[in-house]
């Protein structure tokens, strides 16, 4: 088990993760009627919204307080509360996000302060405000997700009555694996609340009329009531506390809590099955029963081309996780796991995994594409599986990658990828398997030509590229 | 339809929105945003960058924290004939701690590793909004690496809140400045060379039009600055010409080698059928010398003969077409104008995000009456006014391309991420294409099936 934890560097190369206020935006986008405000420069709030707008496809309006140089030096209220009073104008939000930039933060603004006394002066009682500070620097795009998310649910719970209801509290997967999800439940006549809900906000269908503020997302009252939950169901083992909404309910208000990984996987998906069936009593409907055999099915296909497999995946810890299990039930081996975060769950996480299967595995914890890389291809990993980023992979080392998580900025439908639920994994795996083979395909006529006939036998055949399947 | 221009916008964005022919205030621009405004614009840091990174063997260093430099990663097309070093996204990747105690240290030692690891001659050190707040002495710093190295370490004042995407220009064209400053002891001959300012090499629209220029019979210095490098660009006092396209950018840059070096310049436009032959003229023009002319004429001559065909064809189909155009900068929105027209589309509401005054006045000549004009325009604007002036086209950046399919609205690229040229002659044939692919495509009638049936 080799492992990667002290990872100072004083030079970030080509970076895996985005910064915390990104995240801490996209919780937000889960609410109904809500809008968000940088507290910071405007470029900030461009750039997040340019990155988030790229991979769903959708119009991401993000306000600024477009802090400039006065305010910076005098102190950056003006700007918010001007910034408060025109958002409100324009887009009559039923909630408002603020989250504040490294700019905010390090001139050490009090936006507590500043919202309370906003809140006061324009007897806004009604309109919830929710402040999240969320310096770049504090974090990556996964801690802003979360923080954002447990202020939000903090912000809006009230002591409720018990109920029926179940929360599922979901990490940033994509809309479609959260329609699944929701499948998944109506399936199995679960009455709940899902949160934060951006599967119809970040990926609305084409109407007659153009809303500024897309239908959907999560009821605000339905927030408010989650305390009243009969259980919390998070989707996040990786999570710290801290940050954690399902533990905030727990602590707060004793809403039982079960932390379940991404249901990506056939045990991932067989743990969540299994959660819902103990809290609610209702069981695996026989629709999801021949889904699951399917999965099987798909999985035995498979397998001998899969073995083939090395894989080296990356992205957010929960994803990396999931993904990283998933892969390892069906031989598909991996040589890297790797996460921009700095996250201390993932890798013991992994680790009691790994030794299961008695592997090597490169653990790379807050760490860049240029680590990645380096590792990747000293292990001969012949798959990548993660976002975007990763095509750095493709182009030097000629390793395909499988576009998944976020953000999926170069090819179109990063909204529209599904991977949850024994459906989802079906899919996914087959475009794993499909790459792989795809690869195989492209490569093994030079290859053995390359090898047998050109080389005769002086490139013997190694055990080497007999286990990694890697061509020529 | 009733033209409300205006009426509802907000307050504080009045003045930058003007109906040409029914308003005869000035527009105003070049101001900071409005706060809580969700303005398209960028930042300081990102103008620097866009215009320093197409130089291919440096070392492009963020100095700032981690997100800075993620959202800039490798994401220009611009072209390199040499090294890849400008694609990789290197960060000080600044944690709470540095922002207490200070960045300086950490920069140095960033610095050290990467001139170990990349050897290169020259590294750009970008600063954003916390490290001017935090008070790193980037100057410093890059003059103690530069000397223990030996090479050259320039920093970029891009810190992002002291103006916008313009202001980044700016320190971008002082950066270049020092670059190409030469030493004392080296002499300098003048040849007959041009620099060719202001284009990024975006999808090799550099090398178009440089195989343009040697056709004429001169030859390019270098580039700014697209695929230039270190060694090139420290030829740049030899030119005896600049041509400057990208204006918004490179004017600065420009006024100072005309100060220092003698260099004259003149404005050019490689966008169309119109300013490319135009542009090409005016160059020659500009040598004076009877073989240059009669070359580029007949340079002129065939490549129209080869295009117009084709461009005619798209004119037909497109004829009758509205556009709206919002765009980076003046020059930008001045050319599609003009293109625009080459395709017999009209330009229904047209603004920018940095343009300037005198950019301004000539799209105000440039329009036909009712054509709304705004600057560092908002979604809300956009919408409005696409709406309202029945535009069936878009030309943006990636964060308006939804805002126009969700509307039902064909739409075209025109940002630094382009995978076709849209410059020269060649680049003329592929813009009409383009406007072509997206307004004339089926799925816009079952769009409007949908929208009558609902
Ligand atoms: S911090 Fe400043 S430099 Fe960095 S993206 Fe934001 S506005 Fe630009
Ligand atoms: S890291 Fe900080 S300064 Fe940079 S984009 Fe993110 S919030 Fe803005």
């Amino acid at each position: 088990m080799k492992r990667d934890k002290a990872n100072y560097r004083n030079v970030n190369e080509n970076p895996c993760n985005m910064c915390m206020p990104m995240g801490g935006i996209l919780p937000f986008k889960g609410v109904e009627q809500s809008m968000v405000i940088l507290h910071g420069s405007q470029g900030c709030a461009t750039y997040m919204r340019r990155h988030i707008a790229e991979h769903f496809n959708e119009p991401i309006d993000v306000a600024s307080s477009a802090l400039n140089e006065k305010g910076t030096v005098y102190g950056g209220e003006k700007n918010r509360k001007q910034g408060l009073d025109n958002l409100i104008k324009l887009y009559s939000p039923g909630i408002i996000g603020i989250l504040t930039t490294c700019l905010a933060e390090t001139i050490g603004e009090d936006i507590g302060r500043i919202t309370s006394d906003y809140r006061n002066e324009h007897e806004l009682h009604r309109l919830p405000i929710i402040t999240v500070p969320t310096p770049g620097y504090g974090g990556s795009h996964t801690e802003g997700y979360w923080l954002a998310a447990k202020q939000i649910v903090s912000g809006l719970a009230r002591q409720t009555p018990r109920h029926s209801k179940i929360n599922i509290i979901v990490p940033h997967i994509s809309p479609a694996d959260i329609r699944e999800i929701k499948r998944i439940l109506d399936r199995m006549d679960i009455d709940f609340t899902l949160f934060p809900d951006f599967s119809d906000t970040l990926d609305r269908p084409f109407s007659k009329t153009y809303k500024k503020i897309p239908n959907g997302g999560t009821r605000i009252a339905d927030i408010a009531a989650m305390p009243g939950a009969a259980a919390t169901v998070q989707i996040g083992i990786t999570i710290d506390d801290d940050l954690s909404p399902g533990r905030f309910l727990e602590r707060e208000f004793g809403v039982p809590l079960y932390n379940v990984p991404i249901p990506t996987g056939l045990e991932n998906m067989d743990l969540f099955m299994n959660v819902l069936t103990e809290i609610t009593g209702s069981c695996m409907p026989l629709s999801l029963e021949q889904e699951r055999g399917r999965l099987l099915d798909c999985m035995i296909d498979s397998h001998k081309y899969n073995f083939e497999g090395r894989s080296v995946i990356f992205g957010e810890p929960e994803l990396v996780y999931a993904v990283a299990k998933t892969c390892m039930e069906n031989g598909i081996f991996p040589v890297v796991a790797a996460t921009g975060s700095k996250n201390a769950k993932l890798a013991e996480l992994l680790t009691a995994e790994i030794d299961k299967y008695e592997r090597q595995v490169v653990l790379l914890m807050d760490s860049d594409f240029d680590q990645i890389r380096q590792n990747s291809t000293s292990a001969g990993a012949n798959i990548a599986i993660g976002h975007s980023d990763g095509r750095y992979l493709t182009e030097r080392e000629g390793i395909p990658l499988v576009r998944l998580g976020f953000p999926i900025h170069d090819r179109v439908g990063g909204q529209r990828v599904l991977s949850v639920g024994y459906l989802g994994t079906t899919m996914l795996l087959d475009r794993v398997t499909n790459t792989l083979l795809e690869n195989k395909y492209k490569n093994y006529r030079s290859s053995m030509y390359e090898q047998f006939y050109h080389n005769g036998h002086e490139n013997n055949i190694s055990g080497k590229i007999l286990l990694s399947g890697t061509e020529g | 339809m009733e033209m409300d221009a205006g009426l509802w916008a907000l307050e504080e964005r009045k003045d930058s929105i003007t109906v040409k022919g029914k308003h005869k205030k000035q527009l105003k621009c070049d101001t900071d945003s409005v706060a809580g405004c969700v303005s398209q614009r960028a930042c300081v840091y990102c103008g620097a960058r866009v215009v320093l990174n197409p130089i291919t063997d440096a070392v492009h260093l963020v100095h700032g924290p981690i997100g800075c430099a993620s959202y800039t990663w490798d994401i220009r097309g611009s072209l390199s004939s040499g090294s890849e070093l400008y694609r990789n996204s290197f960060s000080t990747d600044l944690q709470e701690e540095d922002v207490i105690f200070g960045g300086e240290k950490k920069l140095a030692r960033a610095i050290n590793d990467l001139v170990e690891k990349c050897n290169p001659k020259l590294v750009f050190v970008y600063s954003t909004c916390i490290v001017g707040v935090i008070g790193d002495d980037l100057e410093a710093v890059c003059k103690a690496a530069a000397k223990k190295h030996d090479i050259e370490v320039i920093p970029v004042q891009s810190s992002g809140f002291i103006g916008n995407k313009a202001a980044g220009y700016r320190a971008a064209c002082d950066a270049l400045t020092r670059l190409i400053a030469p030493q004392k002891s080296v002499k300098m001959f003048r040849n007959r060379s041009i620099n060719y300012l202001g284009d990024f090499n975006l999808a090799g629209e550099a090398w178009i039009i440089k195989n343009y220029i040697k056709q004429m019979g001169i030859d390019i210095n270098v580039t700014f600055t697209g695929d230039s490098n270190y060694e090139a660009l420290k030829k740049a006092p030899q030119a005896s010409l600049n041509i400057i396209q990208c204006a918004g950018s490179m004017s600065y840059l420009a006024q100072k080698m005309q100060e220092q070096y003698e260099i004259p310049y003149i404005r050019v436009s490689f966008l169309g059928i119109e300013d490319t032959s135009e542009s090409l003229r005016r160059i020659a023009e500009a040598f004076n010398d009877k073989e240059i002319t009669r070359r580029t004429e007949k340079l002129i001559k065939n490549e129209i003969e080869k295009v117009r065909p084709t461009i005619e064809g798209y004119r037909e189909k497109l004829s009758g077409s509205k556009a709206a155009v919002y765009v980076g900068g003046g020059f930008k929105a001045i050319s599609l104008i003009k293109q625009f027209r080459e395709i017999g589309i009209e330009v229904v509401m047209i603004g920018t995000q940095t343009g300037r005054q005198d950019e301004y006045d000539t799209i105000n000549t440039l329009v036909d009456d009712g054509t709304v004009v705004l600057d560092d325009a908002n979604p809300t604007e956009l919408e409005r006014f696409m709406v309202q002036k029945g535009a069936n086209l878009l030309v943006g950046g990636v964060k308006e391309r939804p805002l126009a399919y969700k509307l039902g609205v064909a739409f075209v690229d025109h940002n630094h991420d382009r995978k076709h040229p849209l410059s020269g002659f060649t680049g003329a044939v592929n813009f009409a294409r383009e406007v072509y692919s997206t307004v004339c495509s089926p799925v816009w009638k079952f769009v409007q099936q949908g929208r009558q049936s609902l």
